[in-house]
């Protein structure tokens, strides 16, 4: 199993999502971070202080696929959380030791 | 049962004990003007809770509780001591021009008959009253100078004391019959001196005594919730309607014009500051045109009831932009940590206010003031000048012994631990906004409850 950890612009969320429950992915979990990777930051102005904030909101999704699903799944992200602007963000991937679906006690990829 | 009938008696003949408050109904009591100040009474409270919020909003998360808190119990604390000894101290009979006698301690002889010498149409309680809404705000206003620092003990004994021995006596000195400034002939309408100056300094010297924020300069300090500071300037700039039509004392033409300049200045004001931060850093923000209204109030408040319309065009213009450099440019040269730019705002948009009473002031507009530089009269800016002088003297001098008599008995200033933590937590026990809904977030009954499967500690902590 892999886990997939993607790190994308906030308004690209409903997108991803989509694009994932068409391919048949069974579940996913969805922060809200901030962070930055090229992208410089923005200035605020309070009071006539300048502000210059480097890290800027974005959104993780991870989801957990089997093996042969996860190849897909990264495509079909990147695909819907592209807009060719710095800032896009990143996709992660690691391995899963196990997993186990609290209702039922099912372990492996049966509990995905 | 036979107590409760002994107590419901003696209940009932308490009514039958005369009381002094209760006089005749004297003719002279105008019930237009009545009703006028004691809903301006009302306006004017409702400004201090708008100060919690225009305040509240503009700190950091981590200390919102504390910081409305502060407004919040001057209203109590404020509404004690005015009733017990604050209102005679500023209005009684005058002793040597520097301070009202004790003969109307815990409002005794402050009844329904007019007070001629102060509003001859008003029952004097109202009087009182409405005067009390002013002793409220203007130690409220200091609090936006010591934000995020005070530890609250510090905080209620410095209030008490400010109140005592710095508003009293200056509402005296300005407002009082026999008070030295009036004599004099300073001219100040609402309280550009006697609220907004006094305040406006001593959150200057607060500010100075107890010391900038942790990470302050370093570390970005914004506003947590604009809208929270927007809709507290709103409710500021309504209550103002009560703060300066309200000093008309009366439902009469002055009281319309003081509305007029009011609401022209505040409104100029806020165009001055939001171009001025156009200009200055390329964006008008919204926290600047709010900012830039209460500037305008800020600096009609003296001169409401003695200059025209136009006047109060100018009047806010300079109020807004002069503000607008003395927090954006002054403020950042100097480095003081104003937190909340009581001073900025308050204390030079008073400043401002009071000397363009003295350029604008005009008997044309109300006879029972004077006439200003430009209607011909030089001397009245240079009492100006010295009611300005003496105010800002009796308030920073007067803060600075206060505070320093105050940190004998207690600690100012919170421990570093307690500042990074936030005083909602560290000074109150509360969190103003808890994250994670079901996460440990309990009332104790129910958490020693949940001790038969979760014996390891009653003191569970919240995260």
């Amino acid at each position: 199993m892999k886990k997939i950890e993607a790190i994308i612009r906030p308004g690209k969320l409903d997108d991803v999502k989509e694009a994932l429950d068409k391919c048949g992915v069974t579940g996913l979990t969805v922060s809200q971070v901030i962070g930055c990777g090229n992208q410089k930051g923005n200035t605020q102005v309070y009071r006539g202080v300048e502000y210059t904030v480097h890290l800027l909101p974005k959104v993780k999704i991870e989801v957990v696929v089997a093996d042969k699903k996860s190849e897909e799944v990264i495509n079909i992200i990147a695909e819907s959380a592209r807009t060719g602007e710095i800032g896009d963000g990143k996709i992660f991937v690691t391995v899963v030791e196990d997993a186990l679906k609290i209702r039922t006690g099912e372990v492996g990829e049966q509990a995905l | 049962m036979k107590k409760v009938w002994t107590l419901l008696i003696a209940l009932i003949s308490m009514l039958a004990l005369p009381a002094t408050v209760l006089a005749a109904d004297g003719s002279a009591i105008d019930t237009g003007d009545t009703s006028f100040v004691i809903i301006s009474t009302a306006l004017v409270f409702l400004m201090t809770p708008g100060l919690a919020l225009f305040y509240g909003g503009m700190v950091r998360k981590k200390n919102v509780l504390s910081t409305t808190m502060h407004s919040f119990i001057i209203m109590a604390l404020a509404s004690v001591q005015w009733v017990l000894i604050g209102f005679t101290l500023a209005f009684g009979p005058d002793q040597g021009g520097f301070i009202g006698a004790l003969n109307w301690l815990g409002l005794s002889g402050v009844g329904i008959d007019p007070n001629p010498d102060y509003a001859a149409t008003i029952p004097f309680i109202v009087f009182m009253a409405f005067q009390m809404m002013f002793a409220i705000i203007t130690p409220a206003l200091i609090t936006g100078s010591i934000a995020e620092r005070m530890r609250f003990p510090a905080f209620l004994a410095f209030i008490l004391l400010w109140m005592t021995f710095v508003y009293d006596p200056l509402a005296h000195w300005v407002w009082g019959v026999g008070g030295f400034l009036r004599t004099m002939g300073a001219l100040d309408f609402a309280g550009g001196t006697v609220v907004h100056i006094s305040s406006g300094v001593s959150g200057l010297i607060a500010a100075l005594v107890i010391g900038k924020r942790m990470g302050h300069g370093k570390e970005p300090m914004a506003p947590h919730q604009i809208p929270m500071t927007v809709l507290g300037a709103g409710l500021l700039w309504f209550g103002w309607f009560g703060f300066n039509a309200g000093s008309a004392l009366g439902a009469n033409g002055l009281a319309g014009i003081a509305l007029v300049t009011t609401n022209t200045s505040a409104a100029v004001g806020a165009l001055a500051w939001m171009f001025a931060e156009w200009l200055h850093r390329g964006k008008p923000t919204v926290l600047g045109a709010a900012s830039g209204a209460v500037a305008g109030l800020v600096a009609i408040t003296p001169g409401a009831g003695f200059v025209t319309p136009m006047s109060s065009i100018v009047i806010g213009l300079v109020g807004g932009t002069l503000c607008y450099f003395a927090v954006s440019v002054l403020k950042a040269k100097l480095g003081y940590d104003d937190a909340l730019d009581a001073f900025g705002c308050h204390g030079i948009g008073g400043i401002w206010g009071a000397l363009a009473t003295g350029l604008f002031a005009t008997k044309t507009i109300n006879p029972l003031g004077a006439d200003g530089l430009l209607y011909g009269n030089p001397a009245q800016l240079g009492i100006q000048a010295i009611s300005v002088i003496v105010t800002i003297a009796l308030a920073g001098i007067g803060t600075f012994v206060i505070l320093k008599v105050v940190s004998v008995f207690t600690k100012l200033r919170v421990s570093s631990e307690e500042e990074e933590t936030g005083l909602d937590l560290s000074m109150h026990g509360e969190e103003a906004y808890p994250d994670f809904i079901g996460n440990g977030f309990m009332p104790s009954p129910i958490a020693s409850k949940s001790m038969a499967f979760n014996p390891v500690s009653s003191e569970q902590s919240i995260y």
